[in-house]
């Protein structure tokens, strides 16, 4: 099994130049200009496009269980459906309940996992705090390839961890050389809101937004900072939505911490005013957490991504459809949260970014590919277009343009948040482990194809962490006391 | 003629391996695990080393003219230096008189230049304003390879750019596709306050930082920056020094303008009390411009190269030495501006960023090396270890130290900014264009096998800058 692709301009997160890239047994073999193609060797034209990395989402949330459902893509159809964006791997999360061990939903969600039809891994999420919890930690970066566990900040009586165990789950992490990843808003301040608007009677999406203002992620960003500040853990903040998280990110990065950023597709285009769309079924559809934010805040996130302060996106792909969405019809807190993304990510940010001059081509694989690769250690294997490297390749068509629909969407859902959008900038072709699996409209995706990917701990911040912890010693200072 | 690095740890800006890597032609043409030596090939073992790409200096002044003297580095002996540190290239700077024409500026420095021991390349000072002015930046970056031009907002009466000539140029170098660079440092200010403290009878090497307090280069950094985002062109600060200028930078480049910062590694650690020494020579050595800040100043900096509101390091290295520093001895306004430092950029970079864990080891590549490469266009020619790039490399070891001293440095400099400090992390072996001409001992360099290194316009920064030029292009409105 190898192919060629023909004509095209590689673009990486370092540079541009034209080449063609041959993949031969899931790896890319040769990177020159006229290459001979082998006998044998499918042959994909490039001409006019650009041969970049294939996406990374290192954030999504595929057959997520919920209140005896589920959500509508699973481990098939999300990463397809993400494959006919360019995308081609995910970065999911394991959950377990609060009173799960982490390594036992860990088992459960890699059998879920096995029909992925592209290369996949996992984060897993530490929603309580025990002796067991911190020994499975270490059996999951051990054994199992995990090098990140996700916190959640937000989701008070549920996964919510309170200060003395995200220190706890913080310290742990450092000490194995994985990345805390935490969701940042404020449990207690949401509950305390949700109660103010529900004894208004505002039981409707739009209770949504307004108990989750911005202050609420602005505080929980801080504290989480400053614990991970105090404890020299490497930090890595999700779905970042709103002036008030970034700039407690820059002040951070600014003061020499290791604080790492990313934003959802969706964060950078869709504003709040859709909570207060008249019809339920669009309101309740827009509701994820953080929420939709006014457009200022979407400004201040590109220029987050302009400057380096957000290193990547993704979706928090989140496929609740309809008739689970339904379920908080008398009582916005009961709407489960969570919209679908994985799809569109690369072409809104071609369309939003790289077309509107915010972002260069290079920028562009670099927070849609090589950051995420970089930050969660499985770099150069991938988000880089290299011999050697994954080919995971996606064949780019800077021109070509596209209407988003629920209609036409390969996602498994009933909605699409950026429907009726025209988009400049399309996936031509999308290579998977050497196999195309997407070209000009057909998708080939084979259950089971995909692989989960080990990430191995201890990536380069965690040395220079360490180091700068050893530059603060414990001080004692040796006394002697006067003879009486 | 080729070369194999044995045994050693590839470094990049990227990320950390483990490979052998073959030299020949002056070009990396192979780099793997157990690589076989062809026959002739020298071998060099890297044990246990990294083997990184050269550190690039992107703020020299090698053989600058002053007073009818030039520095003591010339363009042998500053480059040489700069290899027994572990740097390959610098990017030196033309600096024309006003009046001067460009071009005949640029053919002095470049014959100046023929001596080079390794690669070098200029940026080209834009020191007064005219149509022959720009025009010769025309032919200079379609014919000679530059793709980038220096301006002074400091020296009042001398070379100083008021604000209408800074406008003129930055929008000529966007036009050009070539970056604007800027020693932001108010000029005006400098002049009042240099005058007052002359008044005062504050006449020796103090009056020289008490005349350009950080206001002085905050306020020029803020408003070049303005200027420069008026134009739509991007922009490079030189040694950024202090808090102030640092958050100009950093609140631009979070506004999504195409700004970049360099800092230089004297200004991470030297302290402002040196200019202060009652030693007249160890003061008017510390004479630079901008000139050395308190401890608060110093974190922001480094702060800034490790969030990536700076991109580069550089030194400035301007060999000025005691002689010439008297000329001002009765008069700090006088006094020659400029310190060595080329040499020990790398190791100080090392010692007090990484060995601190300021810095990654991937970090340190990126700001000594691979992001000068790109912002001035020449990556992955430099600034990479790559098949193809050329085979300009360090071989450093981590953990070896040496003691900086003017006694052992090879620097033409009587005075090292550093002397007696015990650096952690030093050029075991320098390689460029494929040979081995430092190997942790001695200097094997050669006059003149040094190449200028012509830069092409139109850096991918432009791919940006380009577009968002266009959706905003003024607009009309017709009116009945």
């Amino acid at each position: 099994m190898s192919l060629i692709i023909r004509g095209g301009t590689v673009t990486t997160a370092e540079e541009s130049y034209s080449a063609d890239v041959y993949c031969a047994d899931g790896l890319i073999q040769a990177i020159g200009e006229n290459l001979e193609v082998p006998a044998g060797a499918e042959v994909v034209d490039a001409g006019g496009a650009l041969v970049m990395p294939g996406g990374i989402d290192p954030h999504t949330h595929m057959e997520l269980p919920f209140m005896g459902g589920r959500t509508g893509d699973d481990f098939f159809t999300g990463p397809a459906a993400g494959i006919s964006g360019g995308t081609t791997m995910i970065i999911d999360f394991v959950i377990p309940a609060a009173d799960e061990r982490p390594l036992d939903a860990f088992h459960v969600w890699r059998a879920r996992s096995e029909k992925a039809p592209a290369d996949y891994s996992f984060h897993v999420a530490i929603t309580s705090w025990s002796d067991q919890v911190a020994e499975d930690m270490e059996t999951l970066t051990r054994d199992h390839g995990i090098n990140s566990f996700k916190h959640f900040m937000a989701y008070k009586n549920d996964i919510m961890l309170d200060g003395e165990h995200l220190m706890q789950s913080f310290r742990r992490c450092r000490d194995l050389g994985a990345v805390a990843t935490v969701h940042c808003e404020d449990g207690n301040m949401i509950w305390l809101l949700q109660q103010e608007l529900l004894a208004a009677g505002i039981t409707g999406p739009e209770g949504h937004p307004q108990s989750r203002p911005p202050e609420v992620e602005g505080e929980a960003t801080n504290r989480a900072i400053r614990i991970a500040q105090l404890l020299n853990t490497p930090v890595y903040i999700v779905h970042v939505t709103c002036r008030e998280a970034l700039q407690e990110i820059t002040r951070a990065r600014s003061e020499g911490q290791r604080v790492y950023g990313e934003c959802l597709a969706q964060h950078l285009v869709v504003d709040d005013s859709v909570y207060y769309d008249p019809d339920p079924i669009v309101a309740r559809a827009h509701v994820m957490s953080p929420p939709f934010r006014s457009k200022d805040h979407l400004r201040e996130l590109w220029r987050g991504l302009q400057s380096g302060n957000l290193q990547t996106t993704a979706t928090d792909h989140c496929a609740f459809c309809n008739a689970d969405k339904t379920k908080g019809k008398d009582d916005f807190t009961m709407i489960p949260n969570g919209a679908s993304g994985v799809e569109d990510r690369m072409s809104i940010l071609w369309d939003q970014g790289v077309e509107t001059g915010k972002l260069t081509p290079n920028e562009f694989v670099r927070i849609t590919s090589t950051n995420a690769a970089q930050i969660f250690n499985i770099y150069p294997r991938k988000g880089a277009i290299r011999i050697g490297a994954d080919a995971d390749i996606v064949v780019w068509d800077p021109k070509a343009n596209r209407t988003i629909s629920a209609k036409t969407q390969k996602q498994n859902n009933d909605f699409n948040i950026y429907e009726g959008m025209n988009v400049t900038g399309v996936a031509r072709s999308t290579i998977s482990q050497g196999n195309l699996l997407w070209h000009d409209g057909d998708l080939r995706a084979e259950p089971g194809a995909g692989r989960f990917i080990k990430r191995p701990t201890f990536g380069p911040a965690f040395a220079a962490s360490e180091r700068a912890r050893a530059q603060r010693p414990w001080r004692r200072v040796a006394r002697v006391e006067a003879a009486e | 003629m080729s070369l194999l690095i044995k045994g050693g740890t590839v470094v990049t800006a990227e990320e950390t391996y483990r490979a052998d890597v073959y030299c020949a032609e002056g070009i990396i043409q192979a780099i793997g695990e157990n690589l076989e030596a062809p026959g002739g090939a020298e071998v060099v073992d890297a044990g246990e080393a990294l083997v990184i790409p050269g550190g690039i200096d992107p703020h020299t002044h090698m053989e600058l003219p002053f007073m009818g003297t030039v520095t003591a580095d010339d363009f042998m002996t500053g480059p040489s230096a700069a290899l027994a540190g572990g740097t390959t290239m610098i990017i030196d700077f033309v600096i024309p008189s006003p009046e001067q024409s460009l071009l005949e500026a640029y053919d002095t420095w470049m014959s100046n230049a023929e001596k080079a021991p390794a690669d070098y390349s200029f940026h080209v000072a834009i020191t007064w304003w005219s149509d022959q002015v720009k025009e010769e930046m025309g032919v200079l970056t379609r014919e000679r390879g530059v793709n980038s031009f220096k301006h002074f907002m400091a020296y009042k009466g001398a070379i100083m750019l008021d604000d209408e000539v800074l406008l003129n140029s930055f929008d000529r170098c966007q036009e050009l596709g070539a970056m604007a660079t800027v020693h932001a440092e108010n000029g005006e200010l400098i002049y009042h306050l240099q005058n007052k403290l002359m008044a005062m009878g504050i006449t020796g090497p103090e009056g020289h930082v008490q005349s350009r307090p950080p206001a002085v280069e905050g306020e020029a950094t803020q408003r070049v920056i303005a200027v420069a985002g008026a134009v739509n062109a991007p922009l490079y600060v030189v040694h950024c020094s202090c808090k102030e200028a640092l958050s100009a930078i950093a609140t631009a480049r979070a506004n999504g303008q195409a700004v970049y910062g360099e800092a230089l590694a004297q200004h991470l650690v030297i302290d402002e009390s040196t200019h202060y020494l009652e030693d007249f020579t160890q003061a008017a050595a510390h004479v630079m411009s901008p000139p050395f800040r308190s401890k608060e100043h110093r974190d922001a900096i480094w702060g800034g190269l490790q969030s990536g509101t700076l991109q580069t390091t550089a030194s400035d290295h301007c060999a000025f030495c005691a002689p010439q520093k008297a000329i001002g001895k009765d008069d700090f306004r006088l006094m020659p501006n400029g310190c060595g430092g080329t040499e020990d950029r790398m190791s100080v970079l090392w010692d007090q960023g990484v060995k601190t864990g300021k810095l990654t080891p991937n970090d340190f590549v990126r700001v000594t090396s691979t992001a000068t490469a790109k912002i001035f266009n020449i990556h992955p020619r430099k600034g990479e270890i790559r098949v193809g790039a050329d085979a300009d490399i360090a071989i450093w070891d981590p953990n070896a130290s040496r003691t900086v001293s003017a006694k052992t440095h090879h620097s033409n400099m009587d005075f090292n900014l550093y002397e007696g400090m015990t650096l952690t992390g030093i050029s075991r072996a320098t390689i460029s264009q494929g040979k081995q001409v430092w190997d942790g001992n001695e200097l094997r360099v050669e006059k003149g096998v040094g190449r200028y290194i012509p830069r092409p316009t139109y850096s991918s920064v432009f791919d940006r800058v380009k577009t968002y030029a266009e959706l905003n292009a003024p607009r009309k409105v017709e009116r009945a």
